[in-house]
């Protein structure tokens, strides 16, 4: 996926929202950005399946060998598939954050929370102004 | 970044490298360039170069100066000959550790003699005024000190390669010092301290020069390296990250983790570094009187079975029994599990013991490991 498809949190995670029927279903992941500030990652824990989230909750965690950070998620709803194979492949994060790298997808509750998350120019910018 | 950090004077080399710059102890330095575990491994393998500029560096000289400093650390130092480095502790009246420092006695190639200390970046003004008090209360006053962080660079070069590719740039070569000594030499021509010491478990040596020479004696280093073949990653510049996971592995106590001022030297597992036999020095009969204590929590590490690490301020249990908490903790690159050292009480600490330790909410379990985690093959 582009970035520029993507909304961002300023936490760092990316949300991708597809129409399926009447649903709106959120894949997320995190930032190439996050990755690579957080580097040399040794463990990815992913929530459970049906777990009901709300927005800026923790989905999950990600660790490196100096650093712990939550994954929080960028909107409110159900975790309805988690990226099982990832937490064993790592390196895919590196690869490709914005693709093969996803970590969970939700069914979103309310798709006017996605108003208030970043579009990709406005998350470089913030990026920049940290870096 | 906050512009009222302070800069070594390699910081634009940093900053021109890649070296993500972070605030430590109010300095601006390097956690890390490209990967911390890459570092790691280049320093285990080959050799890395760490910027240890931030830390302080004290002259102590003139008559008397053995004998004051000898009262001020828990080790033995007015017997130390020119050329020699010794591990101390400076400890308050409790026998608490205000730092954890390097004395080394040294002369001028023209002969004049000094002590040299090597002090934690966040202590340097702690310990200067600690020093400075009690230098005041001295009558006639012969023992001059002298703060030469900011107008010296200091450059640890470690790991196997380290003194191959030191030793060019420096007049007395470190492959001839014996470990833990130093001597005053030129490096590129410049006023030198060269010294056989480090923290990282590895062997090496640490050069001080003028603060204007330290970038050409930097980049010197990481020149040599190019003529040299070295195992992957090769040698590379580190940052205090790897600095940090490489000093746990070979579990070295960090000043503000293992060490601090509620810490006594001997719970921490050094009693190596504290003489109480016929000597008087701030502390001692606090110190002495910790002995027997038998209820004070000691210094352990702990190697854990998952992939999370424990880390600083987690809650050790013995079953249901909290019996300390975790000082530091990382996935260590070496062993590639996480490792961490901490207190526990002295029925927990014995090696093998069965504990678990609280990571955010959920128990892992853990042992008591035998420390250090590596130990580099002589």
């Amino acid at each position: 996926m582009k970035p520029q498809d993507l909304l961002f949190a300023p936490t760092h995670e990316w949300i991708h929202v597809e129409k399926d029927g009447g649903k709106a279903v959120g894949t997320v992941g995190i930032s190439a950005f996050a990755v690579e500030q957080l580097s040399d990652l040794v463990f990815l824990e992913l929530p459970e399946v049906g777990r009901q989230v709300k927005a800026g909750e923790s989905l999950g965690e990600i660790e490196s060998v100096k650093s712990v950070s939550d994954i929080y998620s960028p909107v409110s709803g159900e975790v309805i598939e988690v990226n099982s194979g990832l937490p064993d492949k790592l390196e895919t994060l590196q690869e490709d954050a914005f693709g093969a790298g996803w970590i969970v997808k939700l069914k979103v509750a309310d798709e006017s929370e996605l108003d208030k998350l970043l579009d990709y120019a406005a998350y470089q910018k913030q990026c920049e102004e940290a870096g | 970044m906050n512009a009222e950090l302070a800069q070594t004077p390699l910081h634009s080399w940093h900053v021109r490298n890649g070296g993500r710059m972070v605030d430590f102890a109010g300095w601006s330095m390097p956690v890390q360039y490209s990967s911390l575990v890459e570092e790691h491994h280049a320093t285990r393998r080959a050799a890395g170069l760490f910027d240890v500029s931030h830390m302080g560096r004290f002259r102590i000289a003139g008559e008397g100066t053995a004998a004051f400093l000898d009262r001020l650390v828990t080790r033995r130092v007015a017997d130390l000959e020119v050329g020699q480095i010794r591990y101390a502790l400076v400890c308050n009246e409790k026998g608490g550790v205000l730092d954890d420092v390097l004395v080394y006695r040294l002369a001028e190639e023209g002969g004049e003699p000094f002590f040299w200390m090597v002090v934690n970046a966040g202590n340097r003004a702690k310990i200067a005024n600690w020093i400075k008090a009690r230098l005041a209360k001295q009558s006639p006053a012969k023992v001059s000190f002298r703060d030469e962080t900011a107008e010296t660079a200091m450059i640890a070069v470690q790991g196997p390669a380290a003194l191959v590719i030191a030793a060019p740039v420096c007049d007395a070569n470190p492959a001839e010092l014996d470990y833990y000594t130093g001597a005053v030499t030129q490096a590129l021509g410049q006023w030198a301290i060269v010294s056989r010491t480090g923290y990282t478990g590895e062997d090496g040596c640490e050069i001080i020069v003028p603060a204007e020479a330290g970038l050409e004696v930097w980049e010197k280093v990481l020149q040599q390296a190019k003529t040299i073949d070295v195992p992957e990653p090769g040698v590379k510049p580190a940052g205090l990250g790897a600095r940090d996971t490489l000093r746990l592995e070979a579990a070295m106590p960090l000043y503000g983790h293992e060490l601090t001022e509620g810490i006594n030297p001997l719970q921490a597992g050094l009693k190596f570094a504290v003489n109480l036999k016929d000597r008087e020095f701030v502390g001692r009969d606090a110190i002495a009187g910790f002995q027997d204590d038998a209820a004070m929590l000691v210094r352990v590490g702990l190697e854990l079975s998952g992939r999370r690490a424990a880390r600083q301020g987690y809650t050790i249990f013995a079953e249901d029994r909290q019996v300390g908490e975790v000082t530091s903790g990382a996935f260590s690159p070496t062993l590639e599990r996480p490792i961490a050292m901490g207190y526990v009480a002295r029925e927990a600490s014995r090696v093998g013991t069965p504990l678990e330790v609280d990571i955010r909410g959920r128990r892992e379990s853990a042992q008591v490991g035998k420390l250090p985690f590596y130990r580099r093959k002589t």
